[in-house]
């Protein structure tokens, strides 16, 4: 092993040139992924900040019992899928009237009797929230001889998911063809590389040396190639990051388990891309 | 030492390169295969040293035969079976000295061994005084040397040259010939392709097998005994003789 790191180093020393354009081009490749990624990630924020949003509103009769309310409010909350039941009396419902509409907070003052609804607001849990889940709590609940009226807003729902589900196919499409052209470009980039390299591979083939001590040195090149264009694509992307953060608008980065995922697929297509060169390589001689 | 049995090679699109050809060289011989270009010369050697594996017939080896050692093991033969070329393969941008020592390290010889072996080597080959120097700045015959000294160095017991002198002067022949003769003496076999019938003529006590379109045509150990220089010498026509086929090991 110790052979094989001396010479992985070796290899970046004896073509530095060469070493570095291969990283080069598999850190544009990844940088192409990485603002993607950014894009992907804050397309998914602002859709799960919509869906955050999303509640059931559960208006009441006037003179609806507090019991029978309270009943309903513990059998709403144990149905699955349900975060929180909370009660908004009549007088809550008109300070937050008041509180969001001010232009009309005369009209509210002036009011003699309080005409908005007391009310149940039910949000469902992530993962819940579907138009199915919304449709079965809305259901139990316009059941209660006490609700005047439910409403969730369905179209605007169905708008949401519509949109979530063509976000997540063009997503996944356009991530898969962003991810095969940087392997293919990591891919060339490495296979280049060795192809410099290919009388040293002959030379080591016609000496004896064992594949495995051949491939080992190239392995880890590959690894390291991988690594640093990682490493390349995280700074461009980063870059990218905070000048739309500065000079656009704001925008969230993109998760830790994320960028972990990119450099990991950095090492193994620069690993994999160098496994599959060396194979043409190591025949024939 | 090396022995071909019924060895036919054919390529898919170039046909039999190499026709039944069968023959038997014993450890410590001297021994040239000639012919003229694409006579099956270069073949022969790819197959001995199991860079290629014959379409049927059996290929053996110091203990290893073509049908029974698999690729991923073809590494062993390599380290018993060197190899020099015309165009020498060796390293550019290294000195001598790391060409010779890159066939140890990549075998994983100990670090403290390669120097000395190294210096040894290229002392034998007497490039002792141009261990530093860059390949390109040695002549055709010292790069041939350096060449020599790579494929010695993991102490092989059978040195293939294939066309080794063909790009060297008549001079540098000479000190290549001579230096194999020496390898010779200490007890290694030596298999050398040449196309150049001169060489023959002046080391007459080498063994000749001689090709002829894939076909073995003459072979000096199986030629009628004859005192006279002149018999060392193979058919120019490759039609006189029979290969040494029944010889045992």
């Amino acid at each position: 092993m110790t052979h094989a790191v001396r010479e992985a180093l070796a290899g970046f020393k004896r073509a530095p040139v060469l070493t570095g354009l291969s990283s080069a081009m598999v850190g544009l490749a990844l940088f192409v992924v990485g603002l993607f990624g950014l894009v992907a990630h804050n397309l998914r924020v602002a859709l799960t900040e919509l869906e955050d949003r999303v509640e059931i509103i559960v208006y009441l009769r006037d003179g609806s019992l507090s019991t029978e309310v309270e009943t309903a409010t513990y059998q709403l909350s144990a149905l699955p899928g349900v975060a929180e039941v909370r009660y908004v009396s009549k007088d809550s419902a008109l300070e937050t009237a008041k509180a969001e509409l001010p232009e009309f907070e005369e009209v509210f003052t002036d009011l003699s009797v309080n005409p908005l609804p007391a009310s149940l607001e039910i949000r469902l849990r992530e993962g819940f929230r579907t138009e199915t889940s919304l449709e079965r709590v809305a259901d139990v609940a316009r059941a209660y001889p006490f609700v005047e009226d439910v409403t969730y807003g369905r179209a605007w729902v169905e708008r949401l998911f519509t949109l979530r589900r063509v976000a997540a196919v063009t997503a996944g499409i356009l991530g898969a063809a962003f991810a095969a052209v940087a392997a293919l470009i990591i891919g060339t980039a490495l296979r280049i590389a060795i192809f410099a390299r290919r009388e040293e591979i002959y030379v080591m083939r016609l000496v004896g040396a064992t594949d495995g001590f051949i491939r080992r040195p190239f392995l880890l090149e590959g690894a390291i190639a991988g690594f640093l264009g990682g490493v390349l694509a995280l700074v461009l992307t980063f870059v990218v990051f905070r000048m739309v953060y500065e000079l656009l608008f704001e925008v969230s980065w993109i998760p830790l388990s994320w960028l972990m995922a990119g450099l990991a697929a950095g090492v193994v297509f620069g690993v994999l891309s160098s496994a599959l060169s060396l194979r043409r390589h190591l025949k024939g001689v | 030492m090396i022995k071909l049995q019924n060895v036919t090679k054919e390529y898919p699109r170039h046909g039999a390169a190499l026709k039944d050809v069968s023959f038997h060289i014993r450890k410590g011989d001297f021994a040239f295969i000639t012919g003229h270009s694409g006579s099956g010369k270069s073949t022969t050697l790819r197959l001995i040293h199991l860079a290629d594996r014959p379409s049927s017939g059996i290929v053996r080896v110091s203990g290893f035969s073509s049908e029974r050692t698999p690729a991923r093991e073809v590494w062993k033969v390599r380290r018993r079976v060197g190899m020099v070329f015309q165009d020498f393969r060796l390293l550019p941008g290294r000195t001598a000295t790391e060409n010779v020592a890159f066939a140890l390290e990549v075998t994983g010889t100990p670090a403290h061994k390669i120097k000395a072996r190294t210096q040894r080597l290229l002392s034998q080959v007497g490039l002792a005084a141009k261990a530093g120097s860059l390949i390109h700045e040695l002549s055709g015959g010292e790069q041939q040397r350096v060449a020599i000294a790579r494929a010695l160095v993991n102490d092989p017991v059978v040195l293939l040259a294939d066309e080794a002198t063909g790009n060297l002067d008549d001079r540098a022949t000479r000190g290549i010939m001579e230096l194999f003769w020496e390898i010779n003496a200490l007890g290694m076999t030596v298999l050398m392709a040449t196309h150049d019938l001169e060489l023959h003529r002046i080391y007459p006590r080498a063994r000749v097998l001689e090709l002829a379109h894939g076909q073995l045509v003459y072979d000096s150990l199986a030629a009628p005994a004859d005192p006279s220089p002149a018999s060392a010498s193979p058919s120019p026509h490759g039609t006189e003789s029979v290969a040494d086929a029944g010889r045992g090991p």
